[in-house]
């Protein structure tokens, strides 16, 4: 067992880096980019917590991780109880150790931010889920007595699957809707190998269903059979479908055969598994010069994807500049090492083609930054006669999302932008006894505050129902 | 779970399957198609729904070997397990009772414009079909289409079965003839450049034609967009907001374009499988 070290020295000592794969190899691969802490590391940046007793950094996270608690665990070397400790808040650790915003959320509020060396809470809570899975230590499911009450949950995303396993934990029957064939939503078809290997996925989805959720794939709900027949069979639901609807710019051309939209390129590659054709069956355009419009982490990802697949130039064509750009640091830091160029203040106004529907060119003007709009960033503003051509076959439209209509239920309203309303605490829409959470009630947003979403539901679906 | 239930073989490359699909069979109306996948590395193929058994739970579905997925499909057999079948997606075909109506069913088109008809026949319309293929040995289901049908016209392009020539030649003959001008709608099932002179051939005469549009699909739930059509000045997603649109406002040269995208990668896989399967 490790030996606390005095505070002291837990001010001096500087934070344990994660080792990444080198930016020159692993543009050729889709293995993850860090390398995971070992168990020397872990102990080592563990150690510097002062485990303050009013803990900001719970404050700070959707999920209320019992963040100082697992980290003393770590120091203790008691591996297997730090994520149980974790799990006992959080259902999915080892997606959340790697894809969550730490540096606004949990890190973001790290009392070490005022010398600069905030704790790796993400880093460590992706170790223990690491630990755990090498180890094949399962999450100890303390349950309820059973309710005899039946629960649905559509969608087997981060938010549908919090929300069952809090709900299964509860007593309830819970069973969740998924409309592709395979679960874990975005995490398996949006987010990249490189960021969220697929087998850890399966892996945490493997111990919500060992702890009895039932996960029905292939049954799309609106489709298959309405949200209305589906609440007439259940005693409650919760709607997380996630807004898995492409935004196109609406520009002249973007119905051209090699313009994609993020949904579409990277559900190729991650949940089809693309990158591997012809190993796997589905295909991908492997284009020579790529332009992918936008500046999220989603353009992070098309963009990184692209050069993975082999494209020989892959730029990111944003209207603002890197400051409004709304990615994480570590993302766009990540693609400028892999070798992305990055066309800040440009907004494409046209997609240029040739008759058989290949792309040929982008026809882009430049933009300077006005006075701040609506969101409090400068609003980019078109220089005239700034318009130039920049060539390319390839373009990915990684704009953002929008609200997926097919899910509808009498009585539950939605807002002019097809959002469901929900009460901000118990997630409630107007429809009794269907509640919604993550980007389906508020709009394309994170993992976490989807995680988030789904334990405030399930806190009110354990209280009325 | 999607258990092939019986196969059918039509003539070299086509096939029909019954296939048990409990959720679907209990659901599907005319016009909708649900998506396949052979085995976990296959790809999400659409399938338009040919017939269904509601009590049987069983639903019939027709294909033609055009790639390595349907050739996968056509080396599946009674008691093989299909490892996905999602649906039924799409929206159900527009049925009331018109009057006269012409459903035009062309090579697998012929499977799924069955339904259609039936059900248009059902709801007091007077239904003439017309089915297509390259040949005698390619016209299938034609006993089924007869019973739905007040009347129905055979082509085969080489004049091997029935009347020589495209479908839209007796289509032609049907609108010239037609004098009262009582041809209310036209339904148009097929390869895209049959719906496509369909539609040309229609428009000409002002009669309302709907096509079904075999678009490449990913998820088929509105998510990934792969299948986007422009339909008048819009851009639609044929696996939600189709796949039956009016033929007349189709731009058959963009659907066209974007159907022969994954072309040269779709010939790489389907010549490896074939390597391998001999």
């Amino acid at each position: 067992m490790a030996e606390p070290i005095p505070p002291k020295e837990r001010y001096r000592r500087e934070p344990r880096e994660m080792k990444e794969q080198d930016p020159k190899e692993r543009i050729h691969n889709f293995n993850e980019v860090p390398l995971g802490f070992s168990t020397e590391d872990a102990i080592y940046e563990a150690q510097r917590c002062l485990e303050c007793k009013t803990a900001p950094c719970v404050k700070g996270c959707p999920a209320e991780v019992k963040i100082p608690e697992f980290i003393d665990l770590i120091v203790k070397e008691d591996f297997a109880g730090a994520y149980q400790k974790i799990l006992e808040t959080n259902s999915l650790p080892a997606v959340c150790g790697r894809v969550c915003p730490q540096e606004t959320q949990c890190q973001g509020n790290c009392v070490f931010n005022r010398t600069g060396k905030p704790i790796n809470i993400g880093k460590l809570e992706r170790f223990v889920a690491d630990y755990a899975r090498n180890n094949d230590i399962r999450p100890q499911a303390i349950v309820a007595p059973k309710k005899n009450k039946k629960i649905a949950i559509v969608g087997s995303g981060p938010a549908g699957l919090t929300c069952a396993s809090d709900l299964v934990k509860a007593g309830y029957d819970v069973t969740i809707f998924e409309a592709l064939h395979r679960a874990g939503g975005v995490l398996v078809y949006g987010i990249p190998e490189f960021r969220l290997p697929k087998n850890i996925i399966d892996h945490e989805i493997e111990g919500i269903k060992a702890m009895g959720v039932n996960i029905v794939t292939d049954f799309v709900v609106g489709e298959t059979k309405s949200l209305d027949e589906i609440a007439d069979e259940f005693d409650g639901v919760f709607v997380a479908n996630g807004a898995g609807s492409p935004k196109f710019m609406g520009i002249p051309g973007e119905n051209l055969n090699d313009v994609y939209s993020a949904n579409e390129f990277l559900t190729r590659s991650n949940l089809m598994k693309a990158y591997l054709f012809p190993e796997y069956d589905t295909p991908i355009k492997i284009g020579k010069k790529v332009a992918v419009i936008g500046g999220g982490n989603v353009t992070m990802d098309s963009a990184r994807t692209a050069l993975r697949l082999g494209a020989e130039e892959v730029h990111v064509v944003y209207r603002r500049t890197k400051a409004e750009s709304p990615a994480r640091v570590e993302e766009v830091e990540h693609a400028e090492e892999e070798g992305v160029i990055f066309d800040w203040l440009t907004l494409p106004v046209r997609v240029l083609g040739d008759e058989k529907g290949n792309v040929t060119g982008m026809e882009c003007i430049r933009m300077e930054l006005g006075e701040p709009d609506a969101s409090g960033r400068r609003r980019p503003v078109p220089i005239e006669g700034s318009n130039f051509v920049m060539e390319c076959d390839q373009v990915i439209d990684a704009i953002g999302t929008q609200a997926n209509p097919l899910v509808k239920a009498d009585g539950m309203e939605k807002n002019e932008r097809g959002y469901i309303l929900v009460d901000e605490v118990s997630k409630a829409t107007t429809r009794k006894g269907i509640f919604a959470g993550g980007d389906i009630a508020r709009g394309s947003a994170t993992v976490i505050l989807a995680i988030g979403d789904a334990k405030k539901a399930a806190q009110a679906i354990s209280a009325t129902i | 779970m999607y258990k092939i239930e019986s196969k059918i073989k039509y003539a070299e490359g086509l096939y029909g399957i019954w296939v048990d699909a409990q959720y679907v069979a209990e659901k599907v109306e005319p016009g909708q198609f649900v998506m396949v996948m052979t085995h976990e590395k296959g790809e999400r193929i659409p399938l338009t729904i040919a017939d269904y058994d509601r009590s049987g739970k069983k639903i019939f579905l027709v294909f033609l070997v055009a790639g390595k997925s349907t050739a996968q499909l056509a080396d599946m057999n009674e008691g093989d397990e299909l490892f996905s079948l999602v649906g039924p997606l799409g929206k159900q075909s527009e049925i009331e009772n018109y009057g006269r109506v012409v459903c035009v069913g062309g090579g697998t088109g012929i499977a799924a414009i069955h339904p259609i008809a039936r059900s248009l026949k059902e709801a007091g319309n007077e239904v003439i079909s017309i089915i297509g293929a390259k040949n005698k040995g390619l016209i299938f289901m034609e006993e089924d289409i007869r019973k739905v049908s007040d009347k129905v016209i055979v082509t085969t392009d080489d004049g091997s079965y029935g009347r020589k020539g495209f479908v839209t030649d007796a289509l032609k003959d049907l609108l010239d003839n037609d004098e009262e001008e009582d041809i209310a709608r036209v339904w148009a099932v097929g390869p895209a450049i049959m719906m496509k002179n369909v539609a040309l051939l229609t428009r000409g005469y002002n009669v309302k034609t709907i096509v079904s549009l075999n678009a490449i699909m990913v998820d088929a739930t509105g998510m990934c967009g792969t299948c986007r059509v422009t339909v008048g000045e819009e851009t639609k997603l044929t696996c939600v907001d189709g796949p039956e649109f009016d033929g007349h406002l189709v731009d058959w040269s963009e659907f066209m374009n974007r159907l022969m995208r994954y072309k040269p990668q779709e010939k790489i896989a389907m010549d490896l499988y074939m390597k391998r399967r001999q």
